[in-house]
């Protein structure tokens, strides 16, 4: 095991040993994406389980015609596809921090992101794909 | 003993200079809603993985789509379906209770009184919630007879 466990004790805030704080302010500006993201999700996302989960009999409707007819209208694609990103990334984001607070480990850290950001990926492209490119008559 | 004069006088008395109440973080409720707001975002993140999965399916073949959405309409996964709402609707609200906690300047004062709003708005919703669902999932299991 060459790789070490970083200690559970941090430095002071002024010690050498840290880095120079504010090399960029990408955590400023995630910090501030994770509020108004916040915002934006809680009425997309309360809605969409509202809907789906509550209102004429919940997941029971739920058939690809039922996806077809909401899908056929703009709104609905606008919302789904806005949900399907600010949720992507507010999430993806909220586990990258929770990542960087618990990995000990500079590889299990680099890891765990790079799984992370490709599912990410994964998902938030495949859903994107699917929006712009479904089509009611594949069958 | 006696030569430790100047420092040992004081060192009692800074011990037993009383923590000013509320500004223990640690172990308290508000490090607690921290901890959930963590566990319900990490958990929604997993599902929405999932979810954006199976709906894809939707771009594959109707019956590919209909398949797997039919183990969303077993009666069981109400359960899921319920705990997913919990989580969703704790992460909600408690995110708003950041939000103020951040952006308001008697946030940080009023926090544990909005933790509380915030669990009474989960309570509240969550019971009409799990009754009609609860509801829904019973009739179907039982219902036909």
């Amino acid at each position: 095991m060459t790789t070490t466990d970083t200690s559970l004790a941090l430095d002071k805030p002024r010690s050498s040993g840290r880095p120079a704080a504010r090399r960029s302010n990408f955590e400023l500006y995630s910090w501030l994406f994770m509020r108004f993201s916040g915002v934006v999700l809680l009425f997309l996302v309360l809605g969409h389980l509202l809907i789906m989960l509550f209102l004429d009999g919940g997941v029971h409707r739920i058939n690809f015609a039922f996806v077809a007819g909401r899908w056929s209208s703009p709104f609905w694609q606008f919302w789904d596809l806005t949900m399907l990103w600010l949720a992507g990334l507010h999430g993806g984001n909220g586990l990258r921090t929770v990542i960087n607070d618990y990995s000990r480990k500079d590889t299990t850290r680099f890891w765990l992101k790079t799984l992370l950001y490709v599912s990410v990926l994964l998902t938030v492209g495949l859903g994107t794909f699917v929006l712009f490119t479904f089509d009611p008559n594949i069958g | 003993m006696a030569s430790t004069t100047a420092s040992a006088a004081e060192a009692p008395q800074r011990e037993a200079a009383p923590r000013a109440k509320g500004t223990l973080y640690r172990g308290d409720l508000g490090m607690w809603s921290w901890v959930a707001h963590r566990i319900t975002g990490v958990l929604t993140f997993f599902f929405l993985f999932v979810h954006v999965l199976d709906t894809a399916l939707v771009r594959v073949s109707p019956e590919a789509y209909d398949t797997v959405i039919e183990t969303y309409k077993h009666p069981f996964m109400i359960l899921f379906e319920l705990g997913l709402l919990a989580a969703v609707l704790f992460h909600a609200f408690n995110g708003i209770r950041v939000m103020l906690v951040d952006f308001w300047a008697n946030g940080p004062k009023y926090q544990k009184p909005m933790l509380w709003t915030v669990l009474a708005l989960w309570v509240v919703l969550m019971i009409p919630a799990a009754i009609s669902m609860l509801t829904r999932a019973i009739t179907e299991m039982f219902g036909g007879a």
